[in-house]
């Protein structure tokens, strides 16, 4: 799996349990090595081994661990610029969730050789959507319940979401759009950052 | 079928032409700003544009020479460049296009490989572009080129890092194969701190500069990997054989504390070494002095003093005309070894 990821889960790990954990899980993971580098590739077995690692040391269900990072891979400060490519998505959250389908093609965009989740979004009503995620990694759908809590949050909607388990290959999320503009969200500029 | 134009008329509203183009210009045949779009109105908000005549406000850089409206007629549907009057930026790309009355024309703007900094100056959203527009996704992009940049910027750093520290760590020397001047100092460390007699030489190879000079560097490097062939073959494993500078060797030989053997075998070395050594058909004709020095001369052996003194000893070897061996002179220790003891 693209380090990008693993360097994604090895930062969720570091920044919420601790330096300590981390040096834990990688050393339980058997890496022989003490970090990921974002910009090289890694065999998808390492990024399980890593999951399974930190589900045993942190005693904590899989389901959780995985969802508390989809959140933090949104709201954590220290990994700010992918909040920020997701925004570019829409200036709604219905822009957004629309725009994710455009998701693993964005990704190659910017990294040829990143192999994001196959995301297909399916509107029921104006109100009710689901979204199915293909991805060689189990509890996938967990990390985007976390992942659309935080940018529903983002984007100030109010939003009920529910995991719907595993169907033909893909993990399913049911969202039910309560209300667009519930709060006010946080600011999003396009071109804020200098440089 | 004939070939010739058919022309369909469409007519928007002007609210819908914000939408389609929210940075279109309006003008009357007489080149005045009859209205502009919604994003131009928010680029220039001191700026009263309605009304005021387009030449006056803008000013067409490329190509050379539309400075009136029937200039810009002849230019309808080709690209242009133009900017604010008197103002350096921001640069627009223009395209115009006549209204099917036949008075006037419509001038669409965008923002040239400006945009970046134009969105970031004026605080513009997804709202001030057409919906069809893909200055969102180069945004994008240039935001993720940046992030992608800059870890990479990080990894080149670490393996920057990581380089400088596994070289500081080598203790090989890259050309010859052996021990380089830290694999040597190792080597002398372990040596004195055993407390083993031990012998030490220091070769320096003569001619060699001639070989450069005259057969190329090539000729230099095959002659500097020959020597250690020949250093390693006419030593044992236990022995170090350093390369410590560009044509210096040290030879570190523990248990070897006899003066003769140790000349025995810096002779036999340097008669190697004077064999002519063959390059891409080229003969190249070198040989080299040593000075020895043995850890028994000193009450208290250390490195920097037996290096020194083998040092010296090679120095007299040089003076004594080169191409042989020279045992240190100890006031200490009786020693017969008071001139050359060998000639090539």
């Amino acid at each position: 799996m693209h380090g990008l990821i693993n360097r994604s889960i090895q930062c969720f790990l570091r920044d919420t349990y601790g330096v300590p954990l981390w040096a834990a899980v990688a050393r339980r993971a058997e890496l022989g090595f003490d970090s990921f580098e974002a910009m090289l590739t890694y065999d998808m077995a390492q990024t399980e081994a890593v999951i399974a690692a930190a589900v045993h040391l942190l005693d904590r269900p899989r389901e959780t661990l995985l969802e508390d990072l989809g959140t933090y891979l949104v709201s954590h400060p220290n990994v700010d610029a992918l909040r920020r490519l997701l925004r570019f998505g829409g200036v709604t959250f219905v822009d957004f969730l629309h725009s994710l389908e455009d998701l693993p093609g964005r990704g190659r965009l910017a990294l040829p050789d990143l192999e994001l989740p196959t995301l297909v979004v399916t509107n029921h009503t104006a109100e009710y959507f689901t979204l199915r995620c293909w991805s060689p990694l189990p509890g996938i759908g967990h990390v985007f319940l976390g992942l659309l809590r935080a940018m529903a949050d983002d984007y100030g909607a109010l939003v009920l979401l529910e995991y719907q388990g595993f169907a033909q290959g893909s993990e399913e999320v049911s969202i039910h759009l309560l209300e667009s503009r519930f709060a006010s969200g946080r600011r999003f500029e396009l071109a804020a950052r200098a440089g | 079928m004939d070939g010739g134009q058919i022309r369909t008329e469409v007519s928007v509203f002007a609210h819908d032409l914000d939408r389609l183009m929210p940075m279109h210009l309006c003008l009357s045949a007489s080149g005045h700003i009859a209205s502009c779009g919604p994003t131009l109105l928010k680029l220039f908000p001191d700026l009263p544009f309605v009304g005021r005549r387009f030449f006056e406000v803008f000013d067409v850089r490329r190509p050379g020479g539309i400075n009136s409206m029937s200039a810009l007629n002849t230019r309808v549907g080709d690209r242009i460049y133009l900017g604010l009057r008197d103002q350096p930026k921001p640069m627009f790309r223009g395209l115009a296009i006549p209204l099917s009355s036949g008075q006037g024309l419509v001038v669409n703007l965008s923002f040239g490989i400006d945009i970046v900094n134009a969105v970031r100056d004026h605080a513009l959203t997804d709202a001030d572009f057409a919906a069809t527009d893909l200055a969102i996704e180069l945004l994008y992009l240039v935001e993720a080129k940046s992030a992608v940049m800059e870890e990479l910027r990080q990894l080149n750093l670490r393996l920057q890092g990581a380089k400088s520290a596994a070289e500081e760590q080598a203790l090989t020397d890259t050309l010859t194969g052996l021990r380089n001047r830290r694999a040597q100092d190792l080597a002398l460390e372990q040596v004195l701190g055993k407390a083993t007699p031990f012998g030490l030489m220091h070769l320096d190879l003569d001619y060699f500069k001639a070989v450069n000079d005259t057969l190329g560097h090539a000729a230099g490097d095959h002659v500097l990997r020959e020597v250690s062939r020949i250093l390693s073959e006419e030593t044992r494993s236990i022995d170090t054989v350093a390369r410590v500078g560009g044509d210096e060797f040290v030879v570190i030989l523990p248990e070897l504390a006899e003066p003769a053997r140790l000349r025995n075998i810096a002779n036999r070395m340097i008669a190697k070494l004077q064999e002519p050594m063959l390059f891409e058909g080229q003969s190249c004709q070198i040989s080299a002095s040593i000075g020895m020095t043995i850890s028994t001369f000193y009450p208290n052996p250390s490195a920097d003093q037996m290096l020194s003194d083998a040092d010296q000893a090679l120095y007299a070897c040089k003076r004594a005309g080169r191409g042989c061996s020279q045992m240190h002179v100890t006031s200490d220790v009786p020693h017969p070894a008071l001139g050359p003891d060998a000639r090539g």
